[in-house]
């Protein structure tokens, strides 16, 4: 009995930080699948998104949630410059070389970060309140979060099926060849789901420091969660990381009802091995 | 002659560790000790690593757990069951290999990204593991009793003795790396980085020789990380199995030079050399990570045959002797 109140009370908020998990990754698999690059920058990008709410706030005293669009839009920014600095020469090279350029760029935001902000901890002092549903409570910083990690979600999918731009980016990401030869201005798209890819990331950010505190190595646990629901939902499909990100949150709610907590991540990344032996596909079919 | 030929690219690899093992005697400093310690200990990794990655093409992002996996079954060992430094260090070594060799048949089907995302995966899972599993002293790890240092002279003469084999284990470790490169199993293996399949249709026996690609690349770092959590004194999750490191590891393989013997250690050097500076320098001590970030990138880009495969490419007369 004492295991079911545990479960009800921890479950739902597994299911909220699910959608920002998962919100997260669609940035990492989004890029994966346009350009088969596993961007390992994407811990830092999501610690700057951190950081961005919090000097936006404290500073200007911004909603966090109205900080979320110059947050969006300068993680675009920074993911285009990352692209044409460090990735677009090796986008054709083997995987090391993607991995150590995007490795590198995440040593330099550390470093450059380490430097700025040390490595203690930040938070946002910011509450909005909090909702009674059942014997459980939630957050409503949490019920936000989800809610807007859904909003990018559903603007994700118009934009890739419903624009121009994003027609473009699927057809790259189909055959970048044949997109060339088409006339798609195939260097240019690259940039673009690049910087979406990071714009999710800061985006993800920005949600999570509304309700953990955080420091600049924040982002590395986050993009190895990022990893492991890209594999559950098919490296290369977005929606199917927001169903990954559920089920990590699921798994995150489930399993302290029944085992210490410090087991979640050894399930977690067990899991993870598991699926990419068995069903390297993911769970949802990977891209297209 | 034809054996002078064959192994000539020893010659540098040798040179080098035996001026790292006298360097502390001949300064007589002891903090040398400590640094040239590191350097052979990155020399030992990134050889052991460049077998895998180097000759297989195989990118292992997760080379580290089996330095700390190894670590720690020979800790365990120690103070669990009083065995000695040495047979310590070959059970480290050995279970290494054995980890490498069960987690190879599974994870070697996998290729690129994947393959280096599934290292990652294991690397903190293995952590995880380790930090729950009560054996292994759980997040507070293993601490050796400073009598478990009295049968090889006291602690100061373990220390300088730890240094010794730590030299022995470098040596141990380029030496495997030539052997590999020069045996027919090396060929195999660099068969299987240009062309996977072409290699299986010409009749490499792919997955077992990328298993035991997997192995040999395994068991040094076990070694390695007995000795030096014996060294340090104790172990824990976090300096067992940091995942920084293996990327270290990897940047000291693509400084040098993937593929050859004498790149992963110039490459080992050059890191630790750097990182050295760059700590101890005020002007760059805060930034010191993103000065090296900023250096891989570059390397990254622009020469990413590394040092010694951008000499062999340009002066061919050089590739018998810097193999």
């Amino acid at each position: 009995m004492q295991q079911i109140n545990l479960l009800l009370a921890s479950l739902p908020d597994g299911i909220l930080l699910g959608f920002v998990y998962g919100l997260a990754a669609m940035g990492m698999t989004l890029i994966w699948g346009v350009m088969n690059v596993i961007n390992l920058s994407h811990g830092p990008i999501i610690a700057l998104g951190m950081f961005g709410t919090f000097f936006l706030f404290t500073r200007t005293g911004l909603n966090p949630y109205a900080g979320l669009i110059p947050v969006a839009i300068l993680g675009l920014l920074l993911g285009v410059l990352i692209y044409v600095v460090a990735v677009h020469r090796v986008i054709n090279a083997p995987h090391l070389s993607s991995l150590l350029a995007t490795f590198s760029v995440n040593m330099i935001i550390i470093g450059l970060g380490t430097a700025a902000f040390t490595t203690s901890p930040y938070n946002v002092d910011f509450a909005a309140g909090s909702f009674k549903l059942g014997s459980a409570t939630l957050l409503g910083t949490r019920l936000i979060a989800a809610l807007v990690a859904m909003l990018f979600t559903g603007g994700l999918y118009l934009f890739l099926y419903r624009t121009r731009p994003g027609k473009y980016i699927r057809a790259v990401a189909n055959n970048r060849a044949a997109a060339e030869l088409m006339g798609i201005p195939s260097t240019r798209i690259l940039a673009l789901s690049f910087g979406l890819g990071t714009m999710l990331a800061a985006v993800s950010g920005a949600l999570i420091a509304t309700f953990f505190p955080f420091s600049i190595l924040a982002g590395g646990s986050y993009e190895l969660k990022s990893f492991v629901i890209g594999v559950l939902g098919g490296l290369g499909n977005p929606i199917g990381a927001l169903f990954g990100g559920l089920i990590l949150g699921v798994l995150e709610g489930i399993i302290p009802a029944f085992m210490e907590s410090s087991w979640v991540p050894v399930i977690e990344f067990g899991l993870f091995v598991v699926i990419l032996l068995v069903r390297p596909s993911g769970l949802f079919g990977a891209k297209q | 002659m034809k054996t002078w030929h064959r192994h000539s690219g020893l010659l540098f690899p040798i040179l080098v560790i035996v001026a790292l093992a006298i360097w502390p005697t001949l300064t007589g400093k002891i903090a040398n000790r400590e640094s040239a310690f590191t350097i052979l200990k990155a020399v030992a990794l990134a050889s052991s690593l460049n077998i895998l990655l180097g000759y297989t093409g195989y990118v292992s992002f997760g080379h580290i757990v089996f330095y700390g996996f190894g670590g720690y079954v020979g800790l365990f060992l120690l103070t669990e069951h009083e065995w000695s430094l040495w047979t310590a260090m070959l059970a480290g070594g050995l279970t290494s290999g054995i980890l490498a060799f069960l987690l190879g048949t599974a994870i070697l089907r996998l290729r690129g990204a994947y393959f280096a995302l599934a290292t990652i995966g294991i690397n903190e899972a293995m952590k995880a593991f380790v930090n729950n599993f009560d054996l292994f002293g759980g997040p507070t790890g293993i601490t050796l009793n400073f009598s478990v240092y009295k049968p090889y002279g006291g602690a100061a003469q373990a220390l300088q003795t730890s240094f010794y084999i730590a030299a022995g284990l470098a040596l141990l470790a380029i030496l495997l790396s030539h052997f590999v490169r020069t045996s027919k199993f090396g060929l195999g293996l660099q068969a299987i980085r240009e062309n996977e399949d072409a290699a299986e249709v010409m009749g490499v026996f792919t997955p077992r020789t990328k298993t035991w690609a997997y192995v040999f690349s395994a068991i040094v770092p076990g070694m390695i990380g007995v000795l030096f959590f014996f060294k340090n004194g104790n172990v824990e999750p976090h300096d067992a199995f940091p995942l920084h490191a293996s990327i270290e590891i990897l940047v000291m393989v693509m400084l040098g030079g993937q593929g050859t013997v004498l790149g992963p250690i110039l490459g080992a050097l050059a890191y630790q050399g750097m990182r050295g500076y760059l700590v101890t320098s005020d002007f760059f001590k805060d930034i010191q990570l993103s000065v090296s970030g900023a250096l891989l990138l570059v390397i990254v880009l622009f020469i990413p045959a590394g040092a010694i495969g951008w000499l062999r490419q340009r002066i061919p007369t050089l590739r018998r002797v810097l193999a």
